[in-house]
């Protein structure tokens, strides 16, 4: 840790001090500065193992296990917390801080918006729902499901109307899940359909978006079949899992029953370009047998 | 949906000849919600012949109507057609698998290839296919251990050795119970080359035509089990252990130290059971197996009671010869089935160079191939990305696609194989510049080698999959 670094630490633990209005005579910010560096000397910054980092995660940390290469294969098939070992009735210190750590990832990914760059990049038409901010898109789920006049008439004047495949691409509850995924599905996905012999719509990206808002779009623009690739909410497993929804003719209020999904998508589920060419089949059957969701099934 | 295959599985050995026919059945086992993932889930043998001493015309020629016969009258009491089975393998083993006797099975059991069945042979696969059918694998699987299973039949002696279920080392020796022949009063009829060399070096004077005695007898065995065990790493190697190594087969290497043993082949029933009366074969079969009761592979490992000892060989070619491919893969239906294509399978290094869109150097290796193995359908083969981007796969698919395109002939289909979960992309992205000219098909989760042939079937479980069965050898 460089000086710059120790001086804006020291700086903000005076401003703190300061603020809380108690700041008391004995507390010079040389007094400040020393207890800082002594802190930053003691703690071995060089050789911390990124805990978040799955190498790190498949490691067990049982100890003296009876068969240790079993246990090394068990941990391969599955990315649950197994052979963790423990501290008396508790986890480990490392396991609890794996944990918190993915919890802030999952965290991180419904609060943080999509990358601008990587909208334009993708050369997407970028709208908004009717929520005007996160907090909203998380208590009003049925804000998220619609869009306001002014965005509708945006959406008619810019994509073409009436394609027999409409894409949408959403943050929903994830935005690492569109980063991770969406440059390797959508086109894949798009040059399947094109390829079948039908018509692709305007794609655009939907902020603050809920499943149900492809039926407003749908409704709006005339697809025939709707298809949105929205960020799953995440676990503690993978932040970047991604689902595809797919309807034929939708509308406003539709039965949620009449979406067919494929979820699971990101690198250790069904991988992004895989997904890409198997939704282009099943949009292709949705086309054929005009139905979606458990029609398609009967 | 057409989620079981009935199996069929036909073993011609040296001494014996077997039919068996077994279940496969499939299932879908992903969930609603996401992408199918087809498996075999369950394997069951439903029928099991008799054991026929395989018919001969003279001491190494089959008697190919008769073995007909026998398949005919096994198929007519397990109340099936040929036209039921939609899978399986004829494999014919140990000393039958001369390339006169693969011709005569050849032609006359093709009545019997249903829909389906292809003919192996090859003493590597026999070792490997043996290894599944007495349970080893699985056991080796179970119990994450390194487990070996000796297959002991008349004429060779075939050795797998199985990690945590994978093979890890293959290997035949021409040591087996029927490589000398003697009736009741000593008097020998046979001696095999192998025999021969032991007899010659421990000086126990046995000859077609002469008497034998017990402890030659036993001395011979002891030897036999002694060179096993050579080969297995457990003593120094003799120059004999060299020589008794079957002609084209692998040479056994043992990496990890063994925990476990199995034996099957028609001695290990001697082998397990002391009870059995000396030469009630006519053969050695008895003393062999004794012989391997009293040897260090018995008692110093983990011995694995086989589930199938004598029938190993076809319960293993009847149930684990067929596999099944990814469950999102790209095919033309109307193509299949195909048989007998050789893999030309591309090293690491070779597919990077696909991947990075070296057309010229695919093209000039795809022609190699074609006129090395005097194929016109070749199969392109290699292990893939795990999580390629499709700018990758599109460059991958556009490489392979013109490749393929330039070397086949007119109206050949592309065939490709690979490892990783990436068939349906790549397949799709040569469909959309290639499919106007060319049938493709393009499926992945097999794993394959260089040399390897594959046969692919219809389309099973609404054409979710394709059955697959991987050989090492082919005859004909």
């Amino acid at each position: 840790m460089n000086n710059e670094q120790v001086e804006s630490i020291v700086k903000a633990v005076m401003a703190q001090l300061a603020a809380s209005g108690d700041l008391p005579a004995t507390a010079q910010e040389s007094t400040v500065r020393q207890a800082v560096q002594t802190t930053v000397a003691a703690s071995p910054a060089a050789d911390i193992e990124d805990i978040a980092d799955p190498e790190v995660k498949h490691r067990p940390l049982l100890d003296n296990p009876a068969d240790a290469d079993g246990l090394q294969r068990m941990l391969s098939k599955t990315p649950a917390r197994i052979g963790v070992g423990k501290a008396g009735a508790r986890l480990k210190t490392k396991t609890q801080l794996a944990l918190r750590a993915d919890h802030a990832a999952a965290r991180d990914s419904v609060f943080a918006d999509v990358d601008e760059n990587l909208i334009q990049e993708m050369n997407l038409l970028s709208v908004q729902t009717c929520c005007h901010d996160r907090n909203e898109h998380l208590t009003r789920p049925d804000l998220g499901r619609k869009f306001d006049e002014k965005t509708a008439a945006e959406l008619k004047a810019h994509c073409t109307a009436n394609p027999d495949v409409q894409f949408i691409v959403s943050d929903g509850l994830s935005s690492k899940a569109i980063e991770a995924n969406i440059k390797n599905v959508l086109p894949a996905v798009m040059d399947g359909v094109k390829a079948l012999g039908y018509s692709v719509g305007t794609p655009f990206f939907v902020k603050f978006g809920r499943v149900g808002c492809m039926d407003h779009a749908g409704e709006l623009l005339g697809s025939k079949v709707t298809c949105i690739l929205i960020g799953e909410r995440p676990g503690l497993g993978t932040a970047e899992s991604m689902s595809a929804y797919i309807t034929y003719g939708s509308k406003v209020g539709m039965s949620e029953s009449l979406r067919t999904v494929v979820s699971n998508i990101h690198s250790g589920g069904i991988t992004p370009v895989e997904a890409g060419a198997y939704l282009a089949e099943v949009i292709d059957l949705i086309m054929k047998n005009k139905a979606s969701g458990v029609n398609l099934r009967k | 949906m057409n989620n079981e295959i009935l199996s069929v599985g036909i073993d011609i050995g040296t001494s014996t000849t077997q039919v068996i026919f077994s279940r496969l059945a499939m299932e879908n086992t992903a969930g609603f919600f996401s992408v199918p993932h087809v498996a075999i889930t369950d394997k069951e043998v439903i029928y099991k012949s008799d054991i026929y001493i395989t018919p001969l015309i003279n001491s190494y020629l089959i008697d190919g109507d008769k073995v007909r016969d026998i398949v005919a009258a096994e198929f007519q009491k397990a109340g099936f057609t040929p036209a039921d089975t939609q899978t399986g393998a004829v494999i014919i083993t140990g000393e039958s698998a001369r390339k006169e006797n693969s011709a005569v099975v050849l032609s006359k059991l093709s009545s019997f290839a249903g829909e389906f069945v292809v003919s192996t042979a090859g003493p590597d696969l026999e070792s490997v296919i043996a290894g599944k059918g007495s349970g080893a694998q699985s056991y080796s699987e179970d119990n994450a251990c390194v487990a070996v299973n000796l297959d002991i039949g008349g004429g060779t002696t075939n050795i797998v050795v199985f990690d945590c279920g994978k093979v890890v080392g293959k290997g035949c020796l021409d040591i087996g119970g029927r490589l000398l022949k003697l009736d009741k009063s000593y008097n020998v009829s046979y001696v095999s080359p192998t025999a021969q060399k032991i007899s010659d070096k421990l000086s126990l004077g046995l000859e077609e035509g002469r008497t034998t005695n017990e402890q030659a007898l036993a001395s011979l065995c002891a030897e036999m089990v002694n060179l096993t065990e050579q080969a297995l790493g457990l003593y120094e190697k003799s120059p004999l252990a060299e020589s008794v190594v079957t002609k084209g087969s692998t040479p056994l290497v043992i990496e990890k130290p063994i925990r476990a043993v199995c034996f099957s082949g028609g001695v290990a029933d001697c082998i397990y059971n002391s009870d059995r009366e000396p030469l009630a074969y006519g053969d050695i079969g008895v003393h062999l197996g004794k012989a391997f009761r009293q040897g260090r592979l018995y008692s110093d490992f983990h011995l694995i009671k086989a589930k199938e000892t004598i029938r190993a060989t076809v319960v293993g070619a009847g149930t684990y010869t067929t596999s099944i491919s990814g469950s999102t893969i790209a095919y033309s239906e109307n193509i299949l089935p195909i048989k007998n294509a050789p893999v030309l399978k591309l090293t690491r290094a070779e597919q990077e160079k696909v991947f990075a869109g070296d057309t010229a150097f695919l093209v000039d290796k795809l022609k190699w191939f074609m006129e090395q193995s005097d194929t016109a359908l070749p199969v392109l083969s290699f292990e893939g990305e795990r999580n390629p981007s499709y700018l990758a796969t599109r460059r991958c698919a556009a490489c392979i696609g013109f490749a393929l395109d330039q070397t086949l002939e007119a109206g050949k289909p592309m065939l490709i194989v690979t490892e990783c979960d990436i068939a349906k992309a790549l397949g799709q992205a040569i469909q959309m510049e290639f499919g106007s000219r060319r049938d493709i098909i393009c499926i992945d989760s097999i794993s394959v080698e260089d040399g390897d042939f594959v046969d692919l079937g219809k389309p099973l479980m609404d054409g979710l999959v394709i059955p697959v069965v991987v050989k090492t050898l082919i005859f004909g």
